[in-house]
């Protein structure tokens, strides 16, 4: 159900990690309740670019931009409440992270400090989120135990149930499936492909047939510069618009 | 998404601003030191201060009746070979338990050692200066057949015993920050330990070595009960380690009491109390410096 | 038979045999160099521990000296009686009491102010000049003799705030004195706390001090916990910065109350009483100053344990 309108509009990105330049120029627009998918091998600035999306480059020491970004068609930089925004935009990082508290509140973590305090409604989104993670069942027993002694595939379910928990308009996932096993990878990208009827997903990954699985449209992203940016059918197929495209998702480099 | 109440907006605002103010608090209270201590010796300094007098002689009587004399070249002097003598001890025996510490050391023995220096440098300084008179006193007496034993010796051995811990720990610091990829080579190309520590190691850590040798003066140099108890009263320049002294810090401890408020006597203490501030500063500083370099960290 | 491990035949046939010769003839590339390389690193080894244990052996020593010199004094009635006669007779109640004093209002003032800069500069801090004025400060707070500090409580907060020689001008004194040990045991503690948890906070929309309050100083605790330990232990040793903004000599208090000081009194203190009774103090009986050494020694000594054993504890029960 891609829609054409625009979730987000990225217009001549540029970041600087000091004197280095991550990206440089990036322009592309990510469309409502698409699955957009974002390859590229190491170093190419594609978690830079997702960084950006929420706002967590500032805390970068050394850090610069240029460019403008628009979500719903207003500058996040100027956005009243940066804290708002990154509700707005949930992120999953590549290596899972479970806070050290209990389960629930690992979950409940984010609405608390939205300011909801109300035991049911707390109970309710916990349970929700939990399974559209496909981690209800294992834990619901145990949602007092301690978060950050579940297994790495748990705790990365336990990071998606924590980036669902505020009720993101966009879900950026950045190479999350590094650090779990492929069944654990199978399921939460079942979950994925629930979740892309109700909100625009980001997809980073160095998995490229995960994009082919998953992605309506692609990104081909090498060493700072947008190569390429089509239908996934036709970035897969033998006749992208760049060679480049067509020897990276062929496996001749990277 | 409910939004969060004002009051609660309100105090995070507050406490970020509370804690901001603590962050720069150790400022604030350095230059506290400093300008409250200038101030009670100001008048002094500024009105009938004699540099020359000061810096150069070894006239010290500030309470005498006829003729008043601030010389405290032997005060710096007493502190000065105190401080000499407890690093000639203290410097080689630190580093070396530190070297041995950190690389010939297996952890059970590590962990042992290292509870042991921290219990050291706990021990107050009154109990060090104690131990110096009813221990080391009778010691020095019967073994060097010496008139008194508070004196260079007593004091040099007790501020070696306390500045230790502080060179064993920055030392240590400064070896275990040498990266294992430099001894890794180093074993590889046929080195034993030894020739690792003193050809690889120690020249690759001098710096943090010679800032832990250099916050170890700072703590001998500002120690005041243990040397008020141990090293005798008298106001000379010491020939021998034999010899009673006084330094800059017992001097301050052991008169202010009997000077009357803001006379000049009292003045003059203050005076000697930014001397010492001066010194430990440019002391810490250089370390700092040596240490992380002249860029910031 | 050939039993050289260099026999090729020889290991494959009788492996034991082979591992026996290899082990107890000459040793593979043995040389007279390496053998005195060897003989160098035994001795190096040798006197680095010498000179490690040269300083150990001390402490013991003196511990063992006095805890025996002391011994025909101390009991409880040492403890909880004032000194009479002079000082010569009875036991240490007031400069106990007031010891404790001392160290617990000093501690009050010092724990907020030295937690809260650690939560700045772990925190809050950017990385610029200014910060790193902010460490030499602290590095120099640290560095401070102890008298130049009596001077500063007794300009400061004798006479310019006007507080006069009480426990509250001693115990200003003394706070600022020890901040540094809190600041930096809870820098540890808040550096010890990884930065992937902050991340995943921010990026649910936390703020920092959100963050900090639900995350970093609940994990914080030991250090904040090992800090104030150790606070208290110099915080109680301590004699010059009391010296002159507050402790005395000698006053008299009721035994057995433990609210027998008012916070603008001056008061007695242990370390300052080993110091008068051992230098001030004529014909005392020899125990005496002992006792007094003993019980600040030992007061010292179990508070550090106390740290370490309490930094042990929770480190063994760290929750991730």
């Amino acid at each position: 159900m891609v829609t054409r309108q625009k979730k987000v509009e990225i217009a001549n990105l540029k970041v600087w990690y000091g004197r280095h330049e991550a990206l440089k120029g990036i322009s592309l627009d990510v469309y409502r309740h698409e699955v957009l998918g974002i390859i590229g091998p190491a170093q190419s600035g594609k978690t830079t670019l997702l960084k950006v999306l929420n706002r967590t480059l500032e805390s970068v020491p050394g850090s610069a931009m240029e460019g403008t970004v628009k979500i719903d068609g207003a500058d996040i930089m100027k956005v009243d409440s940066v804290f708002d925004l990154r509700r707005k935009v949930g992120m999953v990082a590549p290596l899972p992270v479970g806070l050290p508290m209990s389960i629930f509140d690992n979950v409940a973590f984010a609405p608390r400090k939205a300011g909801i305090n109300a035991a049911a409604e707390l109970e309710a989104i916990v349970e929700r989120c939990l399974r559209q993670a496909a981690l209800w069942e294992e834990v619901k027993d145990r949602l007092h135990s301690l978060g950050s002694r579940l297994s790495g595939g748990q705790q990365q379910r336990l990071t998606i149930a924590r980036a669902l928990s505020h009720q993101p308009e966009i879900l950026c996932l950045d190479e999350f499936s590094i650090a779990i096993d492929p069944v654990t990878t199978m399921r939460i990208e079942d979950v994925l492909k629930e979740l892309r009827s109700q909100i625009t997903i980001v997809l980073v990954t160095n998995l490229v047939q995960q994009a082919k699985r998953l992605a309506n449209r692609t990104a081909f992203l090498l060493n700072g510069e947008l190569i390429e940016i089509g239908d996934t059918e036709v970035m897969f197929s033998d006749r992208p618009a760049s060679r480049q495209t067509y020897e990276y998702v062929n496996g001749l480099f990277g | 998404m409910v939004g969060r109440r004002p009051w609660e907006i309100a105090s995070e605002k507050l406490i970020e601003l509370v804690i901001r103010i603590c962050g720069i608090s150790a400022v604030l209270f350095v230059f506290g030191i400093f300008f409250f201590v200038f101030r009670e010796g100001s008048d002094l300094l500024f009105h009938r201060f004699n540099f020359r007098e000061f810096f150069t002689s070894i006239e010290w009587y500030p309470t005498s009746q006829s003729h008043v004399r601030y010389g405290v070249l032997a005060l710096i002097a007493g502190s000065a070979s105190v401080t000499a003598l407890a690093m000639a001890i203290a410097v080689p025996f630190g580093l070396g338990a530190a070297i041995f510490i950190s690389e010939f050391c297996g952890p059970k023995l590590k962990e042992t050692l290292k509870i042991t220096i921290e219990l050291l440098a706990a021990i107050p300084s009154v109990v060090w200066g104690f131990i110096g008179l009813t221990v080391m006193n009778p010691m020095i007496i019967t073994l060097f057949h010496a008139p008194i034993g508070l004196n260079v010796l007593n004091a040099g051995i007790i501020l070696a015993l306390m500045s230790v811990p502080i060179i064993v720990s920055i030392a240590e610091d400064a070896l275990k920050a040498v990266p294992d990829s430099y001894r890794e080579a180093a074993l590889a190309l046929g080195a034993t330990r030894w020739q690792v520590v003193y050809r690889v190691l120690l020249p690759a850590a001098k710096n943090g070595l010679l800032a832990a040798v250099l916050l170890g003066v700072g703590r001998a140099v500002g120690e005041t009960m243990a040397v008020l108890m141990a090293t005798g009263h008298a106001v000379k320049i010491p020939s021998s380690v034999l010899d009673s002294v006084r330094t800059l810090t017992a001097t301050i401890a052991a008169e202010l009491g009997e000077a009357s408020m803001h006379s000049d006597h009292y003045q003059i203490l203050f005076i000697i109390g930014v001397l010492l501030f001066l010194i430990t500063f440019a002391v810490n500083l250089t370390a700092d410096l040596i240490v992380k370099g002249i860029r910031g960290k | 038979m050939n039993l050289s491990p260099d026999n090729p035949t020889i290991m494959q046939e009788r492996p034991r045999q082979a591992r026996a010769a290899a082990e107890s003839g000459p040793r593979f590339g043995e040389t007279r160099l390496v053998r005195k390389k060897l003989w160098a690193e035994a001795i190096a080894r040798s006197i680095f521990l010498l000179m490690a244990l040269l300083m150990i052996l001390p402490l013991l020593l003196i511990v063992g000296y006095l805890f025996y010199q002391a011994w025909p004094i101390l009991s409880w009635d040492f403890l909880v009686t004032n000194p009479r006669n002079g000082m010569r007779l009875g036991g240490i109640w007031s400069p106990l009491l007031g010891t404790i004093y001392l160290v617990v209002i000093s501690l009050v003032i010092a724990t907020p102010i030295g937690v809260l800069a650690a939560v700045y500069l772990n925190e809050y801090a950017p990385d610029n000049w200014f910060t790193r004025i902010i460490h030499l400060a602290v590095v120099n707070l640290a560095g401070v003799p102890s008298i130049v500090h009596a001077l500063f409580g007794l300009g400061a907060f004798v006479l310019f705030a006007g507080l006069g020689r009480s426990i509250v001008a001693a115990s200003l004194t003394l706070a600022i004195m020890t901040l540094p040990v809190i600041i930096a045991s809870t820098k540890e503690a808040l550096a010890s706390v990884p930065l992937s948890f902050r991340e995943a906070c921010w990026c649910v929309g936390a703020t920092r001090w959100q963050t900090i309050r639900a995350v970093v100083l609940p994990n914080a605790i030991s250090g904040i916990l090992t800090g104030i330990i150790l606070q208290v232990s110099r915080a109680a040793g301590e004699t010059a910065p009391i010296m002159f903004t507050g402790a005395v000599f000698f006053k008299a208090i009721k035994e057995g109350n433990p609210f027998a000081y008012g916070l603008f009194d001056q008061c007695m203190a242990l370390s300052m009483h080993l110091f008068t009774i051992s230098t001030q103090v004529p014909d005392v009986p020899k125990a005496l100053p002992y006792g007094i050494a003993v019980v600040l020694l030992a007061t010292v000594l179990l508070v550090n344990i106390l740290a370490i054993v309490l930094r042990v504890y929770l480190r063994s029960r760290k929750k991730w």
